[in-house]
């Protein structure tokens, strides 16, 4: 089994619809019925708006315990708020309140509490999904706003999409991931086989893309780059396309500015069966097949195989 | 006055919208800019600020003495994050998974502990050419903790040094959130006085703003909208602004020459100087929002 994280550094560069894309043009070659999808932005949860799943199965997700301060006990020391470094005590008119997006979860007021008036309780932040796509089955959650645990959720979301592509044999599982390089990132990257990190060619993309590569890097996870939107300013894209060799990574493909990606946002559709034959749908085909021929080549885990495991090695400044 | 620049979506031109805003109010306000996105920060980018100084920021990660440790294990039974164990009669830490809460330490029947500073990122700050003094956070490759530096951030106040000759109206202060909905949205937006909204057009963009949005309002916060590329997708985040109540300060029309400008660095109101008369009305809107 095959793990693709779709990846970028900088939002909204086109990750979720090239994953779409990916999920349909799966759905009709060697892959169909082979892979298991997993959306692993979890506060910002779109595939399901273009793949229109039916939900098999929900759970809710427990990030984790936060504290409380019991009113009736507590003597208004205020100890409390002097040891939390998270800023998460707070005094109110009714007294001293854990505010619980703050709240880490260390329990360091429950030990210190002179009157043992704090103790800490679950909660739920999200919920698990698993459901039944138009292109496979996905595996998806949601965060409620401002809650923390993003990471743990993701864990969740790919560790369930593995155990079934395990249980049913099919080797690939395409994950959409989140956007920056911290907690929720790593959860979606760390032990899996190949990222494609969509870039667009901005000066924002570009310094993104080089703090995503380096993020893969230190994972020892191996890229390949993309570059949507790359007609948008020429002369970025070739600056992306000059630093990525200089790292030894390979750009697979330019996808160029169509109005039928939004488009076919809008339709809640993959642009690749939305409009097959608009120049972003033939480039994503174009890119698809490359990424396959990179996942056919034996990959063994996280030590890949000749060029792109070379290249992914190599050093991003 | 602090006014938070989010989206929920990333990509929707929070940075874009955030600059801008920061360049017109610096002709008559005394602004700070922090850029809070600590896991990839742009604002610099597009505001060239002189980051002059620079200063290392992290958690305290607990070292233990193996002279005065006798192995009992109350930091390692304490430590919610499993960041501590005892491992015959060696405590180990994994500095990766503490979060620097003190617990350990202050638990320690032996006073075996003390902490170190384990950098995790840093906090540059500076001057930019339009008298903006800027910070932003920058976490450090590999790391997954964001919010010790956005905190840290917060309270970093770069000083204020306005180029206006007179004196200015008043002081400002823009944050450039994250994108996303999670835990480091809210620590951007607490504090903070307005919420500015950018998003797009688009499903995506209002599924997203929703999820900003609930955040917005469970703190209590004003809010506005900016519609940016405006025209490429639907009207359905223009019927949600109606019946949430969230009023569209301003529309910024899908243009390729706008996209090519900001692709090369420039903000929006350097490319195209009709777009200064319109965030100027915006500043406007905003503080007649606020005072309401």
């Amino acid at each position: 089994m095959k793990q693709l994280v779709i990846l970028s550094g900088k939002g909204g560069t086109g990750k979720t619809s090239v994953v779409a894309a990916f999920a349909h043009l799966a759905s009709a070659g060697p892959f169909a019925g082979q892979v298991i999808l997993a959306d692993a932005d979890v506060d910002a949860a779109n595939l399901e708006l273009v793949l229109h799943p039916k939900r098999l199965d929900t759970e809710p997700f427990r990030g984790g315990e936060v504290a409380v301060i019991d009113e009736d006990q507590c003597v208004q020391c205020g100890d409390c708020e002097s040891i939390c470094r998270f800023d998460a005590i707070v005094e109110t008119d009714a007294g001293w309140i854990v505010d619980p997006v703050a709240c880490e979860g260390c329990a360091a007021c429950v030990h210190q509490c002179p009157t043992a008036s704090i103790a800490m309780q679950e909660q739920t932040v999200g919920e698990y999904a698993y459901s039944d796509s138009l292109y496979g089955p996905l595996h998806h959650a949601h965060l409620y706003p401002g809650q923390e645990s993003s990471g743990k959720l993701v864990t969740e979301v790919r560790q369930r999409a593995c155990r079934q592509a395990l249980d049913e044999q099919r080797p690939l599982v395409l994950i959409d991931g989140p956007p920056g390089i911290g907690c929720p990132v790593i959860a979606a990257v760390s032990g899996a086989d190949l990222a494609l990190l969509v870039t667009e060619p901005t000066v924002a993309g570009l310094q993104d893309l080089r703090r995503a590569l380096q993020t893969l890097r230190h994972f020892g996870v191996p890229a390949l780059v993309c570059i949507n939107k790359a007609d948008v300013y020429p002369v970025g894209a070739q600056g992306i396309d000059a630093y990525c060799r200089a790292n030894g990574i390979d750009t697979v493909a330019r996808v160029p500015f169509d109005p039928s990606v939004p488009g076919a946002m809008v339709a809640g559709a993959a642009v690749t069966a939305y409009r097959p034959d608009a120049p972003a749908s033939l480039a994503l085909s174009a890119v698809w097949q490359q990424v396959v021929a990179v996942l056919a080549k034996d990959l063994p885990g996280a030590a890949p195989a000749a060029t792109v495991g070379d290249a992914a090695r190599n050093n991003p400044d | 006055m602090r006014i938070v620049v989010a989206s929920g979506k990333g990509g929707t031109g929070k940075t874009t919208v955030a600059t801008s805003l920061a360049q017109v109010a610096a002709e008559r306000d005394a602004v700070r800019f922090l850029d809070c996105d600590v896991e990839t920060p742009n604002a610099a980018l597009f505001l060239h600020p002189r980051l002059d100084v620079h200063r290392d920021v992290g958690i305290r990660v607990p070292r233990v003495d193996p002279q005065t440790c006798n192995a009992c294990g109350t930091c390692a039974e304490i430590c919610r994050f499993n960041a501590i164990a005892v491992v015959g009669e060696t405590t180990l830490v994994f500095d990766d998974l503490c979060h620097g809460c003190g617990s350990c330490t202050w638990m320690c029947p032996e006073q075996a502990i003390t902490e170190h500073l384990l950098v995790t990122g840093s906090i540059d700050s500076g001057t930019t050419p339009d008298g903006i003094a800027f910070a932003r956070g920058m976490m450090n490759v590999g790391q997954a903790m964001g919010m010790p530096i956005l905190r840290e951030l917060k309270k970093s106040s770069p000083a204020l040094s306005p180029t206006m000759t007179v004196p200015p109206r008043r002081t400002l202060e823009i944050r450039d959130a994250p994108p996303g909905a999670s835990c480091p949205v809210v620590e951007t937006m607490r504090g903070a006085d307005f919420v500015l909204f950018v998003t797009e057009p688009t499903p995506f963009g209002l599924h997203d703003l929703k999820q900003v949005a609930a955040i917005a309002r469970e703190l209590g916060l004003p809010a506005g909208v900016v519609i940016n590329r405006d025209g490429i997708g639907d009207a359905a985040v223009d019927a949600y602004c109606v019946e949430s109540d969230l009023p569209i300060l301003l529309r910024i029309p899908m243009d390729r020459r706008i996209a090519e400008a900001i692709a090369a660095g420039s903000t929006l109101v350097e490319a195209n100087l009709d777009d200064r008369h319109r965030f100027r009305a915006l500043l406007e809107r905003i503080l007649a929002e606020v005072t309401v």
